[in-house]
C-alpha cells in the first residue's frame, strides 16, 4: 500500500494561511491503515488547527470529513457541498488523493497535509518499509521475490556492491542490504545459479524515466461503451 | 583473456596492459584530484608518482565529494607523461553521459578505465543530491568492452570511426558480504569483459589467500589480471578506524599492534605533554612502520599464484609509493616497448 506521514503542524498552518473555513478531508484506504490520514487523524488535525487558530487570536472554522477512497472521483461526490462551503481543503490523502480532489473540484484550493513516502508494508507495530518502486517492469521473478530496485540503495541488478557488511547497506546499519537478502533467499531455495547470469541494463522507460505513465485497456473501454 | 586485439597485439596498448602482457608484476598508484580547479596540484602529484608505477588511478568524486573530474585531471596526467586509469562510477552519470565522456577521454589520450558502482551520495558533501545508477558496474564493463570490441553503443547502434579502446578494469571486494558470493561476483565482472581487477585494500593475507584459492578454482586468474590493493597505514588510529568503519577491510590485530609499538616511545603521555616536535617524530615513526608493513605485504602478495600486480593506494601520501616500490624490490619499473596504435 501507499505509506505516508503527516506534515509538521507548522507547515500545514502555513499552507492554510488566512483561510477561515477549512475542511480537512481524510481517506479511508492506505493512509488510514498507516495511521496518517484516516478519520481519527483528520479529526485530530482539525482540532489542532482550531485550537492553534484560537491561540493565534483568529479563530477558524475547521471541519473534517473522511471519504472511503480519495483517489476515485465517484467517492468525492458525496462531499461536494462541504467542499464548496470551504475556503480551503487540507487533503489527508496521498499525493494521488490531493490531485483527485483538485481535478474533481477545480474551483477549490486544495493543499496537502501528508508527505507521501513510498509503497510498502508494516513490518512491525509502528514500522513501515519500502517494497516497490513501481518501475513498471517487475523483476521479482529473478531475485527470489525481493526487489533490488526499491530496496538496494543503488538499484543494482548484478549483485551486491562492496558496501554490504553484516547484512546491512553501506548507507546505514538500519538499512538491510537487499542483495544479502536476495542471496540468502536464493541460497535457501537452492537457486543461487540465477545470480551468475549477467543482467543487462534495465529498460527504464516503463519507470518514471519514460515520462508520466498511463495505462489504456481497450477491452475495458469497449465494454463500457457497449453498456 | 580477451583476444579482440589490434594488429599490434594489444586491446588498448596502454603501458599497464603492455607490462602485464609481458608477464611483469605490475604496479599502479592512486592520484586523488583536488577539491578545486588547481591543475598544479595534479602536476605536483604526477611528478611524485611518475616512474614508480605504470599508471595511476584518478578517482571519480571519491566518497561522493565533489572534486576535479577524473577525465579533466587525467588529461593533465597524460600531459605530464604519466598514464592515468580513469575511474568511472555509475552514481553520477547515465549511459549517455558515460559513453560520451569516454569517447572524449579516449580522444584526450586516456587508455585505462576502472568501472565502479560508486559510493552512495549520502557519504559525501551533497547528500541531498539525486543519484543515477542507470547501469551498474557490471553493465558498465560490458558497455565499454562492447564499444571497443563490437563497435556498438549500449543501445546496439553500430558506430563508424575510431572506437574507444580502453584496457577495462573492475574492482573486487574480497571480504565484503556475502563473503561466499565474492569470487562469483568477480567471475561476473570477468564474464562482462574486465581485463584487469584492482582489489579493495588487503591487510589480512591469510584471508586473501583463501579468496585467491577460490578465484583460481574458477580459473579467473587466467582470464584477467588481478592487482591486489595495498595501502600504507599512517597511524594505529587510522588502522582501527578502517577496521571498524570501512566495509570489507580486514586488519589483523598483530598489524595494529605493530603500529602501536612504533609509537611506544611517546605512549602514556597526554596530548598536552607532547610537544609539536614529539608529535611529528611519532607520526614519522608510525609512517615508517606503515611503509615497512606495506613492503612486506607487497613481497608476500608476489608469492600468491594469480596475483599479477599491486595497486598502491597512498591517498594524500603519494611520497610513500616510491619507498614501497623500492623496498619491495620492484624498482626500477620494467621498460616495455611503445606500440603504434594499430
Amino acid at each position: 500500500m501507499i505509506i505516508a506521514e503527516q506534515k509538521p503542524l507548522d507547515e500545514i498552518k502555513n499552507l492554510v494561511g488566512n483561510a477561515h473555513n477549512v475542511l480537512v478531508v481524510g481517506c479511508g484506504t492506505c493512509v488510514t491503515v498507516c495511521f496518517a490520514g484516516g478519520t481519527r487523524e483528520a479529526a485530530i488535525l482539525a482540532a489542532s488547527l482550531r485550537m492553534s487558530s484560537k491561540l493565534d487570536g483568529l479563530e477558524k472554522s475547521v471541519h473534517d470529513v473522511t471519504v472511503q477512497r480519495q483517489c476515485e472521483w465517484e467517492y468525492l461526490d458525496e462531499i461536494a457541498s462541504q467542499v464548496k462551503e470551504a475556503d480551503l481543503i487540507v487533503s489527508l490523502g496521498c499525493g494521488i488523493g490531493v490531485q483527485a480532489m483538485v481535478e474533481h473540484f477545480p474551483d477549490s484550493w486544495v493543499v496537502p497535509g501528508l508527505n507521501t513516502s513510498f509503497l510498502g508494508l508494516p513490518t512491525e507495530q509502528g514500522v513501515w518499509m519500502e517494497r516497490c518502486a513501481a518501475c513498471g517492469d517487475c523483476i521479482l521473478g529473478l531475485t527470489g521475490g525481493i526487489c533490488p530496485i526499491a530496496r538496494c540503495s543503488k538499484s543494482l541488478l548484478n549483485g551486491p556492491c562492496g558496501g554490504s557488511e553484516d547484512g546491512h547497506c553501506e548507507i546505514s546499519p538500519e538499512v538491510p542490504c537487499a542483495w544479502q537478502l536476495i542471496y540468502d533467499r536464493l541460497s535457501s531455495q537452492g537457486k543461487l545459479d540465477v545470480l551468475l547470469e549477467l543482467q543487462s541494463p534495465k529498460n527504464w522507460r516503463t519507470s518514471r524515466d519514460g515520462g508520466p505513465r498511463k495505462i489504456v485497456r481497450e477491452d475495458l473501454r469497449l465494454a463500457a461503451e457497449e453498456e | 583473456m580477451n583476444e579482440n586485439l589490434m594488429h599490434n597485439g594489444y586491446l588498448s596498448g596502454s603501458k599497464l596492459e603492455r607490462v602485464l602482457r609481458a608477464g611483469h608484476f605490475a604496479v599502479t598508484g592512486e592520484l586523488g584530484p583536488p577539491q578545486s580547479a588547481d591543475g598544479d596540484e595534479i602536476r605536483k602529484k604526477a611528478k611524485i608518482l611518475k616512474g614508480v608505477c605504470e599508471a595511476v588511478n584518478i578517482t571519480d568524486n571519491q566518497t561522493a565529494i565533489v572534486r576535479m573530474s577524473s577525465i579533466g585531471a587525467g588529461t593533465i596526467v597524460v600531459q605530464e607523461g604519466l598514464e592515468p586509469v580513469i575511474q568511472m562510477t555509475c552514481r553520477d552519470r547515465n549511459r549517455l553521459a558515460i559513453q560520451s565522456d569516454l569517447l572524449g577521454a579516449y580522444a584526450l589520450g586516456m587508455r585505462n578505465l576502472l568501472c565502479l558502482t560508486g559510493d552512495h551520495q549520502t557519504f559525501g558533501n551533497h547528500p541531498d543530491s539525486k543519484n543515477v545508477f542507470d547501469v551498474d558496474s557490471i553493465q558498465l564493463i560490458r558497455m565499454v568492452s562492447d564499444m571497443r570490441d563490437e563497435h556498438i553503443f549500449q543501445c546496439g547502434d553500430v558506430f563508424k570511426g575510431q572506437e574507444p579502446r580502453f584496457f577495462v578494469g573492475a574492482a573486487a571486494a574480497p571480504f565484503a558480504d556475502p563473503l561466499e558470493f565474492r569470487p562469483y561476483r568477480l567471475q561476473k565482472k570477468v564474464l562482462a569483459g574486465a581485463d584487469f581487477i584492482q582489489t579493495q585494500l588487503i591487510y589480512d593475507l591469510e584471508a586473501f589467500k583463501i579468496f585467491m584459492e577460490k578465484v583460481r578454482r574458477l580459473g579467473l586468474h587466467e582470464k584477467t589480471y588481478i592487482l591486489a590493493g595495498v595501502g600504507p597505514l599512517k597511524s594505529p588510529g587510522m588502522a582501527n578506524y578502517m577496521k571498524n568503519n570501512v566495509p570489507g577491510i580486514l586488519i589483523p590485530d598483530e598489524m595494529i599492534e605493530r603500529m602501536t609499538k612504533a609509537g611506544a616511545p611517546w605512549a602514556g603521555k597526554s596530548k598536552d605533554e607532547l610537544t609539536k616536535e614529539d608529535k611529528k617524530a611519532r607520526s614519522e615513526a608510525w609512517r615508517t612502520e606503515g611503509i615497512q608493513i606495506c613492503i612486506e605485504l607487497v613481497q608476500q602478495l608476489q608469492e600468491i599464484e594469480g596475483v599479477a600486480g599491486v595497486h598502491i593506494m597512498a591517498i594524500e601520501w603519494e611520497e610513500a609509493v616510491r619507498p614501497i616500490v623500492e623496498g619491495a624490490g620492484l624498482y626500477p619499473r620494467p621498460e616495455v616497448k611503445e606500440v603504434a596504435s594499430d
